[in-house]
């Protein structure tokens, strides 16, 4: 495992010693390998039929290309908790996008070995409509449980997020905190290899988020669950990770121990 | 130019043979209809009421206005019409239903590995519980014009699998084309309009009966060219057949069903394979 600094003329990122040994022998579960992500931008957006054809026929169908990754590449191992830190907009959502599947490098490659659970943006995925025991059902089958399994782990499902009294209650009338509680624990009912935190934790009170960093905790420590931290929160990372990587702009700026990753990271500011 | 996940849609442990991820893609499915069943009736038995009342008052309306206008030679008139809204209805909800699917489901599919593809055809299945609710208001017409049901209906199911292969095949090219444009989703309205007059709904499903009412020989040429590829009206024209006029159709009606649903599903497929990978994109 190499340490890669790809700073464009950043005078605090310097290339640090390997984080780890490079005979580290652990399985790599996440692979990325080259990936840059291009996105076309029209100029302005075309939504409908006969703007399109407009503009075709006047040839002022313009496109910026817009480069939200150039070049990334990193490796996580196996218990790697990893995170993912950089300003807003710098490309952190895209990376996670790729990693889990739903987006397409424009080149470069990116492999996953084993199961991924991604923590679901809040109400991605519920029907505030629907009571919480059915969202538990409708959201584990978008994760692809089984009915078998959510059955199983119900119980689990519903003490760890602390609303059994409010099971069957619509969703609307929950609080956000609610919400993000179920969606964590639906999401942690299964041992994945490869979860992916994406600041949800950050909409429950603190009594729940330390809740779910010993959750999440007792993944690594005693599934070898391997995590992927997304946050603006260096204190998170700090807390949490142990490597990490720092993408700018789309640019990958600094890979490596998350204490030397996180000093550079937060001198951009001063 | 790829991401490879081994075992994409079954993150629960063990690996992912195809069976498993067909049936976890069917829980899905099972899990999403059940979702808009209760949205749709739950707390609302009016709910329930409106999907039997809506084709008889229809119904209603269409037989005071086309029974004094044209007045067609067609016994069991009113029976006539529900018969041909209902199923006309069925291919519209699954169609109109599956256009809009992959637009609602962007929070999702931004986030999640799911098969796509389950969204349309989810809500092209969730129609055939309205349609199911519409039977009731078949039957109660049956019933005022003593019209006997027949061995015939045992075909229906067979008809549904047509017509249901059919609005799949079109929602999904549509649900992928309204993505890139939504305008599609208010283009469909007006073809659906046309396409409903275009349909034997009201107007003699026998064409030579109909000749005899319309003094253009010219329309009526075009007119018969039309229904020959117009697989409503094989669908419409089996529907009444099994329903009212207790025959069973042959072999060749059924493979011109089967035919026109497999080719529809056919295109519907590869507009949609080839685009899917794009819609994050645009949503």
């Amino acid at each position: 495992m190499t340490t890669e600094q790809r700073g464009a003329g950043a005078p605090e990122a310097s290339v640090t010693g390997g984080a780890k040994p490079s005979q580290d022998d652990r399985d790599v579960i996440v692979d990325v390998q080259h990936v840059s992500m291009i996105f076309n931008i029209a100029s302005e957006r075309l939504n409908s039929l006969k703007e399109y054809f407009i503009k075709i026929m006047r040839h002022e169908l313009m496109f910026k290309e817009f480069k939200a990754l150039d070049d990334i590449t990193f490796q996580v191992r196996r218990g790697d908790v990893f995170g993912l830190v950089g300003t807003n907009g710098s490309g952190k959502s895209t990376m996670l996008k790729i990693i889990a599947g739903v987006l397409e490098p424009s080149s470069g490659t990116c492999r996953v070995r084993g199961t991924i659970a991604p923590l679901i943006e809040l109400g991605a995925g519920f029907d505030m409509e629907l009571t919480a025991r059915e969202n538990i059902y409708l959201n584990g089958a978008l994760l692809g449980y089984s009915r078998a399994f959510i059955d199983e782990h119900f119980d689990e499902i519903v003490d760890f997020a602390e609303l059994r009294d409010f099971l069957d209650m619509p969703l609307k009338n929950y609080s956000s905190g609610m919400v993000a509680r179920i969606a964590f624990s639906i999401a942690t009912a299964t041992k994945p290899d490869l979860l992916i935190v994406d600041e949800t934790l950050s909409v429950g009170d603190y009594l729940f988020q330390k809740k779910c960093e010993e959750r999440i905790q007792s993944l690594i420590n005693d599934a070898h669950v391997t995590v992927m931290l997304v946050s603006h929160s260096t204190e998170q990372v700090e807390r949490m990770c142990d490597r990490a990587v720092w993408i700018e702009k789309g640019k990958m700026r600094m890979l490596g121990d998350t204490d030397e990753v996180l000093r550079a990271y937060s001198s951009l500011g001063d | 130019m790829s991401t490879t996940t081994t075992a994409p849609d079954a993150r629960r442990g063990g690996g992912s043979s195809s069976r498993q991820v067909v049936r976890s893609t069917l829980f899905i499915l099972e899990q999403l209809v059940s979702k808009d069943f209760k949205l749709k009736y739950r707390r609302s038995v009016l709910g329930v009421l409106w999907s039997v009342l809506n084709p008889l008052l229809m119904m209603a309306v269409m037989t005071l206005v086309f029974s004094n206008m044209f007045k067609f030679p067609i016994e069991n008139y009113p029976l006539y019409l529900i018969l041909g809204t209902v199923l006309f209805q069925l291919m519209s909800d699954a169609t109109n239903g599956a256009m809009g699917s992959i637009i609602a489901s962007a929070s999702l599919i931004k986030k999640v590995r799911v098969q796509k593809a389950v969204f349309p055809v989810e809500k092209a299945l969730f129609a055939l519980v309205n349609f199911a609710l519409s039977l009731i208001a078949v039957a109660a017409v049956m019933v005022f014009f003593h019209v006997v049901p027949t061995f015939s209906m045992i075909a229906l199911p067979l008809l549904l699998v047509y017509v249901l292969v059919f609005s799949i095949g079109i929602g999904l090219a549509l649900s992928a084309l309204s993505v890139f444009f939504r305008d599609v989703m208010h283009l469909w309205g007006v073809v659906m309009m046309a396409w409903n007059y275009l349909t034997p709904i009201f107007w003699p499903q026998d064409l030579a009966a109909l000749a005899a009412t319309v003094s253009n020989d010219g329309v009526m040429h075009a007119l018969v060219t039309i229904e020959h590829f117009n697989p409503m009206y094989h669908y419409v024209i089996y529907f009444r057949d099994i329903m009212m006029y207790g025959t069973i159709p042959g072999l060749h009606m059924n493979l011109v069903c089967a035919a026109f649903a497999v080719i529809t599903l056919a295109v519907g497929i590869v507009i949609f394979r080839k685009t899917q990978h794009k819609f994050i994109l645009y949503i």
